[in-house]
């Protein structure tokens, strides 16, 4: 019975991991999928939207700024509000420029962000981390406290996958679907490509930045290590590649599939001896970059290719010499 | 036999199709001039010959060698040299540097050959040192021309070479080409200033819409009624 | 003054160099391939540890054995383009750049799984300082390293302008559409395009952890920096790519000298800020960068 109960613990923690991703997955999709940006610094606002969230919402504490106390809820919308407006400064100085830029500048970004986050410790604890930041539904019984977060997050993915179906079916999308398609007609027919191409940034920063904030929550931790280009960055991207770029159900599937095997794999190598199991770890990511690598080549549509809205062919512009 | 063969010739980037059983030749010794309006499909026709286009139909000879489907490297070793409209010239390499590319596929020596280009263009063997890009226009497409010949094609394919120029260069190029083709090489040009390019070609080939509408020596399409409604009345159409 | 010399110029040099030899591998890359390949890094992270493998086989000087770690960096480089990279030659650049961002942590995963993470000397012991006109220091090391860096820039100038593999590299990085009608031999330009890439990453590589120690995260670290100074100094530039270099290094190991007052200008812990900043201000103000490189 108590193996039983470990295991549906397991099972949510699999659940809401997953659902988090998934947050995070379809906020890149708004960027990537849906106007072709290539996001870099997924780090960076996953990090500042946990931060800001875990600062508002913690009692006061000498090790860090805080003390705000504020309800978890209002905690979350100011770390989308904050990352958005962090998107927005970012994708104005590079939106114009190419996707190598992009992806060089929001690298950056994520790291000068993780220097930050490491070197304010008066704001941050620094390497330390900000801690005790308050979970929903803490205090109700177990197992229903986990439930529950479990639902909650979960309840958002859904919520937020209906919202970005809308998004994709409405005009708006509409017009940034043609313009990945053909940029030069969509800018002949006088569309303002620049500002639709911010908006769809900084929309999918905010949801970055509410993915982060629930990790904080749930965890009820957070630390420097969340800037981490490995998990909060590469994986994402991973997860969005395997699932289904530009589609939405992809991205949710990727986020599931991918976390349930990073986690998996993770279970299966620390029950190897020490010695090997940190080795194990450094196979670990190998492999998953090698699982990119080989979808790239082989599936570039992900498991889950993209759903055209019209018939057009998805041929790639050719380029005449 | 042809130096250069377009048999019939169909089809165009992609799906869309632009060139409709286009046919033409080039004999020895040499010019032959495509006119045509806007989007008739000129450059499209020449870029057929180097390997660039999906062809749907047709054959493409080379001294009555089927070369249909080659790609453009291999294309160049067999002699066929392409000067593009834009784009023709290396701008950070100097002028002499831009014509050892042009002999990057020889393993004799050139240096003769070198000679006969800056004889042949006089201005750029002054300027042989300096970087391509800051070369006025005409100098620019002497380089690309020269950087062209380097190999000693079988034939050239020029695609609108005086584009963008001033009168002046315009009567300079159309000289050179003249003086090219003198020294014995075929070439096949498209050209916008159809009038001038008439006047020296040997034979001219109209594209309408991507199909033949009408060919003849040079001197009968300059007298021709429906060439000059075309587009020789009404002053030169400069491409901006 | 002589404070100043030892203490911020003269390590700003020597950070240059190293950063005007990784960068001139991003720029090549980044002008006839046309993507920033973010696995560079980790190209550099490579050489060291390769580097020290050898120290440990035979006991020879690093730079001695430069040559030898750069036979084998390109030898994976050239690995990782023909599986990873070369499928996307004609694919939208941001799938190769995807390709690159795997790769940087495949390539490291694998350095980490061979030499382990802990930090580790290149050459044990404390270099002592020499000392010049009573107060001028400057370490053997880092004269050593700057000596190697103008010896490596003075290979690459040579290679560039008067050898036909070289002007073929910079023809492609002019125009490639261009270089593949003349009929120039692309894939070999590419080859050669990755292995003067590598060979300038090892040796940055190398010169790093001699100057301080190898660990597996120093070439991410470097990284964008590196990304900065390419361009800053121009993409395609391999000259400007050594500018931009010295450019940042310098500026780095200037920001952390107390020029107003007593305090360092910038706490050290936001160096790396310095470089982001420099490209933050350069892709607005001028995105081809100060050799005017080639913007996409």
């Amino acid at each position: 019975m108590e193996q039983f109960y470990g295991y549906f613990l397991y099972g949510l923690s699999l659940l809401t991991f997953g659902g988090i991703y998934s947050i995070l997955t379809l906020g890149l999709n708004i960027q990537w999928g849906f106007s072709g940006l290539f996001n870099a610094g997924i780090a960076g606002f996953f990090a500042i939207g946990a931060y800001v969230s875990a600062i508002l919402t913690t009692a006061p504490s000498a090790r860090h700024l805080g003390g705000y106390d504020m309800p978890i809820g209002v905690g979350m919308l100011v770390a989308m509000i904050v990352t958005a407006a962090i998107a927005w400064g970012v994708s104005r100085i590079c939106i114009r420029l190419r996707s190598d830029y992009l992806a060089i500048a929001t690298l950056g970004i994520a790291e000068i962000f993780r220097l930050i986050l490491k070197n304010e410790v008066w704001a941050t604890n620094g390497a330390r981390g900000v801690s005790y930041v308050p979970k929903p539904f803490e205090n109700i019984t177990e197992p229903w406290n986990q439930i529950s977060m479990t639902l909650l997050v979960l309840g958002t993915v859904i919520v937020l996958y209906f919202l970005l179906e809308r998004a994709r079916t409405s005009p708006w999308g509409r017009l940034m679907s043609a313009i990945r398609e053909d940029e030069d007609a969509a800018l002949a027919a006088g569309k303002d490509v620049e500002r639709l191409r911010i908006q769809a940034f900084v929309v999918g920063g905010a949801i970055m930045g509410l993915g982060g904030a629930m990790m904080a929550h749930y965890l009820k931790f957070i630390d420097p290590q969340a800037a981490d280009p490995l998990t909060a960055t590469f994986l994402v991207w991973v997860m969005l590649i395997v699932g289904g770029s530009a589609n939405n159900k992809g991205a949710i599937l990727g986020a599931f599939l991918m976390w349930t095997v990073w986690s998996a794999t993770e279970i299966l190598t620390s029950r190897l001896p020490d010695a090997l199991a940190i080795r194990t770890a450094y196979v670990r990511v190998f492999l998953i970059g090698l699982v990119l690598q080989i979808v790239l080549q082989k599936y570039p549509g992900g498991i889950l290719p993209e759903r055209r809205l019209r018939a057009a062919s998805g041929k790639q512009p050719q380029n005449p010499e | 036999m042809a130096v250069l063969e377009l048999d019939a010739v169909s089809g165009g980037y992609g799906e869309t199709e632009i060139l409709h059983n286009v046919s033409m030749t080039v004999e020895a010794g040499e010019i032959v001039v495509i006119i045509g309006p806007n989007g008739a499909g000129k450059s499209t026709a020449m870029k057929s010959v180097f390997g660039l286009l999906n062809l749907t139909a047709g054959r493409l000879l080379l001294d009555g060698d089927d070369i249909t489907g080659t790609g453009p490297e291999k294309v160049v070793r067999l002699g066929v040299c392409y000067v593009p409209q834009t784009e023709n010239i290396f701008p950070n390499l100097t002028v002499h540097e831009n014509l050892e590319m042009g002999a990057y596929l020889r393993n004799d020596d050139y240096s003769g050959r070198l000679d006969e280009m800056y004889a042949l263009f006089p201005p750029l063997a002054a300027k042989r040192r300096q970087p391509a890009g800051t070369l006025s226009g005409g100098q620019r497409q002497m380089v690309a021309m020269g950087k062209a010949l380097m190999l000693e094609p079988k034939i050239l394919l020029l695609d609108e070479p005086t584009a963008g120029l001033s009168p002046k260069f315009r009567g300079e190029i159309f000289r050179v080409v003249r003086d090219i083709n003198k020294a014995g090489t075929p070439i096949l040009m498209v050209e916008q200033n159809a009038k001038q390019a008439l006047s020296i070609a040997d034979r001219g080939y109209v594209l309408v819409d991507g199909k033949n509408r009408i060919d003849d020596t040079g001197k009968k399409l300059l007298a021709n009624k429906e060439v000059a409604e075309m587009f020789l009345g009404g002053g030169k159409k400069t491409k901006s | 003054m002589m404070d100043f010399l030892s203490f911020y110029l003269i390590p700003g040099i020597v950070l240059g160099s190293i950063y005007a030899l990784g960068a001139i591998g991003v720029s090549l890359t980044f002008g006839i391939l046309r993507f920033a390949n973010f696995a560079h890094g980790e190209i550099m992270t490579l050489g060291a540890y390769v580097t020290l493998t050898l120290i440990q086989l035979t006991g020879w000087h690093p730079v001695v054995l430069l040559p030898a770690a750069m036979v084998v960096v390109s030898i994976v480089t050239l690995g990782v383009d023909r599986y990873f990279y070369k499928p996307f030659r004609t694919s939208p650049v941001i799938i190769v750049v995807i390709a690159s961002f795997g790769m940087m942590l495949m390539i490291r995963s694998v350095t980490q799984f061979v030499w382990g993470v802990q930090l580790q000397a290149f050459v044990p012991g404390v270099q002592r300082p020499l000392i010049f006109f009573e107060a001028l220091r400057i370490s053997p090391r880092h004269m050593i390293i700057v000596g190697c860096a103008l010896v490596l820039m003075a290979v690459e100038h040579w290679l560039l302008t008067y050898t036909m593999i070289g002007k073929a590299m910079r023809a492609m990085s002019d125009s490639p559409e261009l270089a593949r009608l003349t009929g120039i031999n692309t894939e070999m330009v590419i080859k050669a395009t990755w292995i003067v890439g590598a060979s300038a990453a090892t040796a940055a590589g190398v010169f790093l952890a001699y100057d301080s120690h190898v660990d597996t995260m120093m070439g991410f670290q470097i990284l964008l920096p590196v990304f900065a100074a390419t361009i800053l100094g121009g993409i395609g530039r391999p000259y400007g790519a050594m500018a931009g270099g010295l450019v940042i290094g310098l500026a780095e190991e200037l920001s952390a000298y107390p020029w107003i007052g007593s305090e360092p200008l910038l706490s050290p812990g936001y160096k790396a800020g310095v470089a982001f900043a420099i490209m933050v201000a350069m892709l607005i103000w001028r995105p081809s960068g100060l050799f005017r490189g080639r913007v996409f």
